[in-house]
């Protein structure tokens, strides 16, 4: 019996989230109020004991605990505390393991099918993504002057901040939130991820992190840049909490999609999926959970440090009473280098394993590309002094660190050779996915080269800290992981949606993606060699020419992103065109299946019996045999 | 066999464009870019960081083009006609076993390189090296400190009474040792033609050396996020000869000695809290 839609709205689910986040919010406020009256720590009192901590009198105490309960009230109103208190209390389950639901509810409440996740995760991220470039646009404008012209200083540092931490929290889950949690069950021939109620979890965090640090604007805002660098971190006004609590948000849900999927992958193989037929965008996913779960806790911690400083005077960072603002930059960078494979390694499994599929070819050396990836994690976490290089904390060890940052471009190079070996004498076709792997080789190339510029110290003495490291990282993340994304989502898409995309306007926003974002980069290279550090609002009049032209491209980039965007809502809400059959004649598992594959992916365990990349093999049988299906594709 | 020479054929007509294209830009990078390569020859430590960037570009050029011109030969002439798939080629011994070694000897070859340019030849490339230098040149240096705040960096000059400026002044040939420190946030002292850049930590010493070679000025920018006005950070200073500077800091010692009367004495760091600190 269907219930009237107004008593449908009450219950575990978005709005019941938000409403608790904001009870939660207040009663957290009010308690910190108390405490910090009680405890006589309030921030003024702070301020008279010691000047280098915050001297506002703003409270930061109150305001951490606000987000906290907030949060607290959120998971609650979204229900994920039912399951946990009933089985306390002795009583069954309340939430499927596997939820089977479907209508378009079941994406507005913690849902525990994989599918559901995917897709939830798919507008999120990039409804995050684009307020995160919109961010760029308004700091390019603002650089078509060398003065201020747009924004103060406190206001561009903001958007400079937020457009940082913005792409950096949300692009970490940009590939394997939608992709790997939608994908990797399906790959690996499983119904559903090691641990539904955490995927449901890992997905619900994030919004409520975007949120939180969207708050900053209405706190002043946070000057650090997404580093968050203490001292300045501690001096930082009441916005700069907001940046704590988000990014620690992020932190945990990274953990728990890592360790999600890592136990799908490792544990939930259906038989026949053996290691060496798993699909590299797997092994990709793989090595980048290793990340997830080793590196973001340094940080939560870091992050943790420093919100007890704000508050509490603990002085972790301040040198004058025994601190150490080393200490921070180790910390954030112990996590900050692995972040950045995090971002990378995805791309590196999507272009590859759309690349046999435009090529038809098989992968050329799979064996070389899983080490390569497996090679790129564990290297990650031995180079991450070399931010620090000029900072003189142990000058004698930066051969150290120049040796192990050049070494990882090794097992980088291994990519690129198992590109090039997959496209040689292949049967290319440029559909757009493939014109999106193409790109991730052309600018991943610029972003690893330019890398070894900065990994040589004595390069890196006049690089470090200016446009060519922001250009370089530019071209790794943006060039590469960004292009593999979009990639990504034109293949997939008609897949989880079951609908196509527009083709033309895909192309439309391919060329203007390509060009504007080459135009963009290549010449902030040249202004970071020729003196433009970064993070300013003021620059030497004569790198104007070569500013206007990044800006100007950087519009191009923007509008083209409008074009993508225009297509995404166009294709899935107006035209509706069906997407039918093996669209690009994929061997993987997933194109086996209906777009989009069935609320319960497989009635029986599939059997696989073939690899993934058996292009031009006569007689290889399809991947896996679906028999004991009750559905045909 | 007929499928063995074309693909022989691909190969050479690969080669050819690869070492055409590496010829034309090399040229380029030995008679244009190389000469004029940031940051410039103002200074011993600026001419090497040019040199190490003229020779990473040498190395760059060949690696980019050859994976370029394999990418963009297959996309023109690999293309799909009508069905079909490739050739089954799952990988291939000799060259993956060449391209791991190869890139093996390059990478090896630019640690150990740079590691020699940083702590034996150039002693840092201008780079702060900390507290206790492992690099440091032979010969008479002179110290100048730098001393960042929220917002803008003053210098004091030890050997001439711990007299503290708002300019930066150096003579001319003189190897300079530079003691970076910070009285709050973390700031990054950069002087771009003279090819110094150290972190300035509070409560940390970080000593850079450097070697104008030019009588001009130059740019000082602070390269480190260091708050509000961080893009405001910036200055100039002036490397001038020997019977200049005499005669500048004669003129500093005199005209500030009431001011200098006042400093706290020269030390490495300044640790300037009040004396009442919470839990401490």
């Amino acid at each position: 019996m269907q219930r009237p839609a107004w008593r449908r709205l009450i219950g575990f689910n978005l709005l019941g989230g938000l409403v608790l986040a904001g009870v939660g919010f207040v009663l957290g406020w009010l308690l910190g109020t108390l405490i910090s009256n009680l405890a006589g720590a309030h921030a003024t009192d702070a301020g008279a004991a010691n000047w280098f901590i915050d001297q506002s009198d703003e409270n930061d105490i109150a305001l951490l605990l606000a987000y906290t309960f907030g949060l607290v009230g959120w998971l609650g109103g979204l229900g994920f505390l039912n399951y946990p208190l009933a089985r306390i209390a002795g009583r069954p389950p309340s939430v499927p393991p596997e939820d089977t639901g479907t209508g378009m509810g079941r994406y507005f409440r913690m849902n525990t099918n994989h599918k559901v996740v995917g897709i939830q995760y798919l507008v999120v991220v990039l409804a995050l993504f684009f307020i995160g470039g919109l961010n760029a646009m308004l700091i390019r404008a603002e650089l078509l002057q060398p003065t201020p012209w747009l924004w103060q200083p406190d206001r561009y540092l903001t958007l400079v901040g937020l457009h940082g931490t913005m792409m950096l929290m949300i692009m970490s889950a940009g590939v394997l939130g939608p992709f790997g949690n939608y994908l990797v069950p399906i790959m690996v021939g499983s119904r559903g991820m090691a641990f539904p109620r955490i995927e449901s979890l890992s997905f619900w965090l994030t919004p409520a992190a975007g949120v939180v640090l969207l708050s900053t604007l209405f706190l002043g805002g946070y000057q650090t840049g997404w580093t968050g660098y203490a001292p300045l971190a501690d001096q930082s006004r009441l916005g700069m909490d907001a940046y704590l609590v988000a990014f620690t948000l992020i932190g945990l849900s990274m953990v728990l999609v890592g360790i999600n999927l890592i136990t799908t992958i490792v544990n939930m193989r259906a038989p026949g999926m053996t290691w060496t037929r798993l699909p590299i965008f797997c092994w990709g996913v793989l090595s980048t959970g290793i990340l997830m779960v080793l590196s973001p806790l340094t940080f939560a911690a870091a992050l943790f440090m420093v919100a007890l400083d704000r508050t509490s005077a603990t002085n972790f960072f301040i040198s004058a009473v025994g601190g150490s603002p080393y200490l921070y930059e180790n910390l954030f960078w112990f996590f900050g280098h692995p972040e950045v494979y995090i971002l990378a390694l995805p791309g590196f499994g999507i272009v590859l394993e759309l690349m046999t599929v435009f090529a038809r070819k098989p992968l050329f050396g799979y064996r070389l590309a899983v080490a390569a990836m497996l090679g790129v994690a564990i290297l990650s976490f031995m180079v991450w002094q070399h931010h620090l290089f000029v900072s003189g904390i142990n000058a004698t060890l930066r051969p150290f660190y120049m040796l192990t940052t050049e070494l990882i471009s090794i097992p980088t190079g291994f990519v690129f050779l198992v590109a090039i070996g997959t496209l040689w004498r292949g049967r290319i076709q440029l559909a757009v996915p493939m014109l999106f792997c193409l790109a991730f080789l052309f600018n991943f190339l610029i972003g690893g080269v330019s890398g070894v510029f900065v990994s040589d110290v004595p390069s890196d003495v006049s690089l470090h800290g200016s446009y060519f490291v922001l250009a370089h990282f530019h071209y790794t993340i943006m060039g590469g992981l960004v292009f593999a994304f979009f990639g990504g989502i034109y293949y997939w898409f008609p897949k989880m949606t079951g609908y196509l995309l527009n083709d033309r306007l895909a192309k439309v926003h391919f060329w203007g993606m390509f060009l504007g974002f080459n135009g963009t980069f290549l010449p902030l290279f040249a202004a970071g060699l020729l003196d433009m550090p970064r993070r300013v609002i003021t620059y030497n009049v004569n790198l104007q020419g070569l500013n206007d032209f990044a800006s100007i491209s950087a519009f191009v980039l923007g509008l083209s992103m409008l074009v993508f965007l225009v297509n995404f809502v166009y294709s899935w809400v107006v035209t509706r065109v069906p997407a039918v059959g093996n669209l690009w004649g994929s061997r993987s598992v997933e194109w086996m299946l209906p777009s989009p594959p069935p609320v319960t992916t497989w009635e029986a365990s599939p059997v696989f019996v073939s690899g993934p990349y058996e292009y031009g093999v006569a007689g290889a049988p399809a991947m896996a045999n679906l028999a004991g299906q009750e559905r045909n594709p | 066999m007929e499928e063995q020479r074309t693909n022989r054929n691909h190969f050479v007509r690969v080669g050819v464009i690869w070492l055409g294209a590496t010829l034309v830009l090399e040229a380029g990078l030995f008679f244009w870019l190389g000469p004029n390569m940031p940051p410039f020859q103002a200074s011993a430590q600026a001419s090497e960081q040019a040199n190490t960037n003229t020779l990473l570009t040498g190395l760059a050029i060949p690696v980019m083009l050859l994976v370029w011109v394999f990418v963009v030969y297959s996309i023109v002439v690999f293309r799909r006609k009508g069905e079909g798939d490739g050739p089954t080629i799952r990988g291939h011994y000799r060259t993956q076993v060449a391209w791991v070694v190869s890139s093996a000897v390059i990478v090896l070859f630019l640690a150990g390189y740079g590691s020699y340019v940083l702590m034996i030849s150039a002693y840092g490339v201008g780079g702060g090296q900390g507290s206790d230098p492992a690099a440091v040149p032979a010969g008479q240096t002179m110290e100048v400190q730098v001393i960042a705040q929220e917002w803008g960096f003053t210098y004091r000059y030890p050997t001439f009474g711990g007299v503290e400026t708002q300019q930066l002044v150096l003579p001319v040939g003189q190897l300079i040792e530079l003691h970076v420190t910070s009285l709050d946030v973390i700031h990054s002292f950069w002087a771009y033609e003279i090819g110094v850049k150290a972190d300035a930590n509070p409560g940390q010493d970080n000593i850079a050396f450097a070697k104008p070679a030019e009588v001009a000025p130059f740019q000082i920018r602070c390269a480190e996020l260091c708050g509000v006005w961080h893009g405001y950070m910036f200055g100039t200073g002036q490397v001038v000869s020997q019977s200049d500077f005499a005669t500048w800091i004669a003129t500093q010692q005199s005209a500030n000695a009431p001011a200098t009367a006042q400093l706290p004495p020269y030390a490495h760091v300044y640790l300037p809290v009040p004396a009442q600190v919470r839990g401490g």
